[in-house]
């Protein structure tokens, strides 16, 4: 299990983006990580899986535990070791580098790999057809892919994937969406970083919104679906003659929960 | 002209791969490498003649055999040298840009020189190279062994390297130097990319570093102008494109040709002696010009397939 207790980061010594985040994955469930843009959800991942050093950012206070160890201070790749393998915003292929070669990369800390190789390309037979192209030149939807099969390489116990239907046709984000489901089936944990609530709470056990580096609220999907200011601020439903709401702060009746602050 | 132009292109050939390698994998341009070249060529000098090492100990093994294990020992030096240059001076610079890590390296290149030549002192140190007289005579035209072994080792150096990349380390390479965040992301330990890189780079400036100590100036060995002398090489590394290991060989021995052309045309025209003697060595700084201005990707360098 993942959990992320209190969590504080700060970039460039003085900016104070995550102010006190807690979260939780529990083994083998699905939990969707929802917020606008600049609310701290990338920085969450960064925190989690490492990558804050190279943006000057830091974690001052709060920590971050897998199945109980405290894993805070942990260098990258030993997190991709212990079974924490992450899907970066954008995507991020090597794209001067063929599919195979990006998989090679991928699968690179894990050993020989042809049996997990094989397994990735059963989840994604159109990269298959492709392995020796140039990974630059796929579609927006076949680079998903395989940013996605990429990760999986590393045979992951949680999977992260940032905003994974970001510019992708609907048809595309609903494969995606099916394929993490899949991932998750046989046996990966995921935490679904998204912006689109609706895709991500279709699919997911437990919601985490997240606004201007706090947890505003969290629940299961349908609570949050049917919650009238998700409706309105993530899913554009609803909300009439209250157009001067901006944010989940101005409503009166939120319930903030501070699961881990005591 | 054709032992020229071979020799000439085996030493820029070399020192263009060394060069490729640690910025293809790193991003660093190193401008270090002359210097680091001329330090292997001195620690081949050391091993060979000097200390005699391991020779020493080798009793009556033929004079090939001792002297290329302390080659080979010599290589491993700089392999350790080019670990520690790395792990001190370029690791604390991960992730800043590349004209900062780019001076650091222009530093390196004065500090190396400056210990080396200390070391050296003013005579030229001899290398000790087997066989240094003997030739290859094939009827039309006759090559010193020596030439020949520098463009074998250059061509079998390239073949190694090319297959490297292809492996699963090499591709690890790629893609840390492709993007260093994103190689962090699958659990790549870009430290170790790094280091790998320079111990790489640094052994085929050394391998350079022979080759160059023997053979431009007919010279008898390695002295305080050999880390100039490889600054000739950065002409071939534009040529041909600074991340390509196919663009270092085609862009060395290509001019290599031009300056070894050159240099003979001049000395069978003597109306043309107001260029002056040294006309030959200027030619490579003329090309890379004319390339920067007309395919400043070089011939064989990518464009850029970045982020769709
Ligand atoms: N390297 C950095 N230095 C300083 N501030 C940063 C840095 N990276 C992000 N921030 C700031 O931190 C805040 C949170 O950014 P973050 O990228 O985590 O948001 P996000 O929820 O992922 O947004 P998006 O949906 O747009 O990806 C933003 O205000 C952003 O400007
Ligand atoms: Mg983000």
């Amino acid at each position: 299990m993942l959990a992320v207790e209190n969590l504080e980061v700060v970039y460039n010594d003085v900016v104070l983006v995550l102010r006190g985040i807690s979260l939780e994955v529990p083994d083998g469930s699905v939990v969707a990580l929802l917020g606008a843009n600049g609310a701290g959800k990338t920085t969450t991942l960064r925190a989690i899986t490492g990558l804050l050093d190279i943006h000057e950012g830091e974690v001052t206070k709060g920590r971050v535990t897998w199945n109980g160890e405290n894993i805070t201070d942990l260098d990258p790749s030993r997190r991709v070791g212990l079974g924490i393998s992450q899907v970066m915003e954008t995507r991020r292929i090597f794209g001067e580098m063929t599919v195979d070669e990006n998989l090679t990369a991928g699968g690179y800390v894990r050993g020989g790999d042809t049996v997990i190789r094989d397994k990735v390309y059963s989840l994604f037979p159109q990269l298959e057809e492709r392995r020796r192209s140039v990974a630059g030149y796929l579609s927006g939807g076949e680079q998903q892919m395989l940013a996605i099969g990429r990760a999986m390489m590393q045979q992951p116990d949680l999977l992260i994937l940032d905003e994974p239907s970001l510019g992708l046709a609907p048809r595309l984000v609903q494969e995606v969406r099916d394929i993490i489901a899949e991932i998750n089936e046989q046996g990966t944990s995921v935490l679904l970083i998204e912006q689109n609530a609706m895709m991500a709470l279709s699919i997911a056990h437990h919601g985490y919104i997240m606004e201007t580096g706090k947890l505003v609220m969290d629940g299961k999907p349908e609570k949050l679906l049917a919650d009238d200011d998700v409706r309105e601020f993530y899913l554009g439903i609803g909300g009439e003659g209250d157009g001067g709401r901006r944010s989940f702060r101005d409503v009166k009746h939120y319930k903030r929960r501070k699961r881990w602050l005591s | 002209m054709l032992v020229d132009w071979l020799s000439l292109g085996s030493i820029y050939a070399l020192l263009a791969v060394g060069f490729v390698i640690i910025f293809k994998s790193t991003q660093v341009l190193n401008f270090a490498h002359g210097a680091l070249a001329a330090l292997g060529a001195f620690l081949v000098a050391s091993m060979a003649t000097i200390l005699q090492i391991p020779g020493r100990w080798m009793g009556s093994a033929p004079v090939w055999l001792k002297w290329t294990s302390s080659a080979l020992v010599a290589l491993a030096a700089a392999a350790l040298i080019g670990l520690i240059l790395e792990r001190l001076f370029i690791r604390p610079m991960l992730g800043e840009g590349l004209f900062s890590v780019a001076i650091v390296t222009l530093g390196l290149d004065i500090v190396i020189r400056t210990v080396s030549n200390d070391f050296m002192g003013t005579n030229p140190r001899p290398l000790g190279f087997p066989g240094g007289t003997a030739s290859l005579d094939l009827g039309w035209v006759v090559i010193p062994w020596n030439v020949v072994v520098s463009v074998i080792v250059t061509l079998v150096a390239v073949v190694l390297i090319a297959t490297f990349f292809l492996s699963r380390t090499g591709v690890a390479m790629r893609a840390t130097a492709f993007d260093q965040e994103a190689a962090r992301a699958q659990g790549i330990n870009v430290g170790r990319i790094f280091s790998l890189a320079w111990a790489i780079g640094s052994v085929m400036a050394a391998v350079a570093g022979i080759f160059l100590s023997v053979f431009p100036r007919r010279s008898t060995g390695v002295d305080t102008a050999t880390a100039f002398l490889a600054f000739a090489a950065f002409p071939a590394i534009i040529l041909g494109g600074l991340d390509s290991i196919v663009g270092a060989v085609v862009g060395g021995y290509a001019i290599g040709l031009a300056q070894a052309a050159v240099t003979e045309f001049l000395s069978n025209n003597p109306s043309f002696a107001f260029l002056g003697s040294g006309f030959g060595g200027v030619v490579p700084y003329v090309l890379m010009l004319l390339v920067l201005l007309i395919k400043p990707y070089g011939l064989f360098g990518t464009e850029e397939i970045r982020r769709v």
